[in-house]
């Protein structure tokens, strides 16, 4: 049943957040430490384990993948609630801070990734996209 | 007649909000498609589309939460909001190759740790040159640089006044609103096409929501990857920030 695939991801996300809190209040970060992926992993995790025992039907990874798909939608709403008023009235501070910093870590990511083994890139490329 | 149909949108908030994102996302692939011959993803300009309502929304109602403040469009708050959000991205994790990300692990964590630091010397550097001298305040707008999360918490937690705080989450805002407008013109320069590549963005880009919007307009495959790292941003700078960060910063300038 589609409901089951659901519940596995509901319950897979209470726990992770639930997790992360934990986490974060032990680590004394007074917020959530990591709770989404904590939750991925574990959804990464559950899916293996009844993949194996062939508990996984079409119609329960359906309850999981039609959220998947409305993930990009759940975004746009979600860039429609951004305060953007406020991030544009920031001023030059708050301009120069942003793009500055997106600038290094942009040349950063570009340098990192440019490290990664060109031999690779075509066969994780073909399984990727 | 008006009135009854406004009734309908205020009760089925959500069901409103389903209906207002589906027509966003196909007048967006249209434009797409149409004016840019699929070259702009469609999910880009969707985004676009969305962060514009949220400035009219902004503009029409003095609030904070764009077009969710709007009575109407209440509901897109909760289509939107940090719980569904969440949910989506937890089930992306379903098609995540595990031998992929294990590969990515380590150069996850680095990116994560360089993703803290580079930001918040920037941010603390743009402080320092325009007049601030205070560690609290360098702080917390280096913070802001990082997520606008971790900015307002670092400066609640080592007392930042109220203005120092609003520039440090517009910092964070703008930051979030770059990568999701930035990230699918400048995917060539990055290289991001590969689940490594998309692991290492997602720790130096940091802000989940500018990451995962990035990369969803960038390329849909590579969305759990960049966000698994991702979420461990915003924590990570929430335990820095308040603590070795401020520390640091402290005893440079002080």
């Amino acid at each position: 049943m589609v409901i089951y695939g659901t519940a596995l991801l509901a319950l897979c996300h209470l726990l992770g957040i639930f997790l992360g809190d934990l986490l974060g209040t032990l680590l004394g970060a007074r917020t959530n430490v990591g709770g989404v992926g904590i939750a991925m992993l574990l959804l990464i995790a559950a899916r293996l384990w009844l993949h194996k025992r062939g508990w996984m039907p079409q119609p329960t990874e359906m309850g999981v993948a039609f959220w998947g798909a409305m993930y990009i939608p759940v975004v746009v709403a979600m860039a429609a609630q951004q305060n953007v008023v406020t991030a544009l009235r920031g001023g030059p501070i708050a301009l120069l801070a942003a793009v500055g910093s997106v600038f290094v870590c942009g040349c950063c990511i570009a340098l990192i990734n440019r490290g990664e083994k060109p031999a690779t890139v075509p066969h994780h490329a073909a399984t990727a996209v | 007649m008006i009135e009854l149909l406004e009734k309908t949108f205020q009760h089925n908030g959500l069901v409103l909000a389903f209906t207002l994102v589906g027509l966003v996302m196909w007048v967006a692939m249209q434009l797409s498609q149409r004016l840019t011959m699929g070259r702009v993803h469609g999910s880009a300009i969707a985004i676009l589309i969305g962060l514009g309502l949220a400035y009219w929304g902004g503009l029409e109602t003095g609030g904070t939460k764009g077009l969710a403040d709007v009575k109407l469009f209440a509901g897109v708050g909760l289509m939107g909001g940090a719980m569904l959000r969440d949910f989506a991205i937890v089930a992306t994790a379903f098609e995540v190759q595990v031998v992929e990300a294990r590969k990515a692990g380590m150069v996850g964590v680095v990116a994560l740790l360089l993703g803290t630091f580079l930001p918040f010397i920037v941010g603390a550097c743009v402080a320092y040159a325009f007049g601030y001298r205070d560690a609290v305040s360098i702080t917390t707008i280096g913070a802001g640089a990082v997520t606008y999360i971790v900015g307002p918490v670092t400066g609640a937690a080592i007392g930042a006044s109220s203005d120092v705080m609003a520039l440090s989450i517009a910092a964070g805002l703008i930051k979030a609103i770059v990568v999701m407008v930035g990230t699918p013109a400048a995917a060539g320069f990055l290289r991001l096409r590969t689940p490594r590549s998309a692991m290492v963005f997602g720790g130096l880009a940091g802000t989940v929501s500018g990451v995962s919007a990035g990369l969803a307009a960038t390329d849909r495959k590579l969305v759990p990857y960049g966000a698994l790292v991702a979420t461990f941003h915003t924590g990570l700078g929430c335990l820095l920030g308040p603590s070795l960060l401020y520390f640091a910063t402290r005893a440079l300038v002080e």
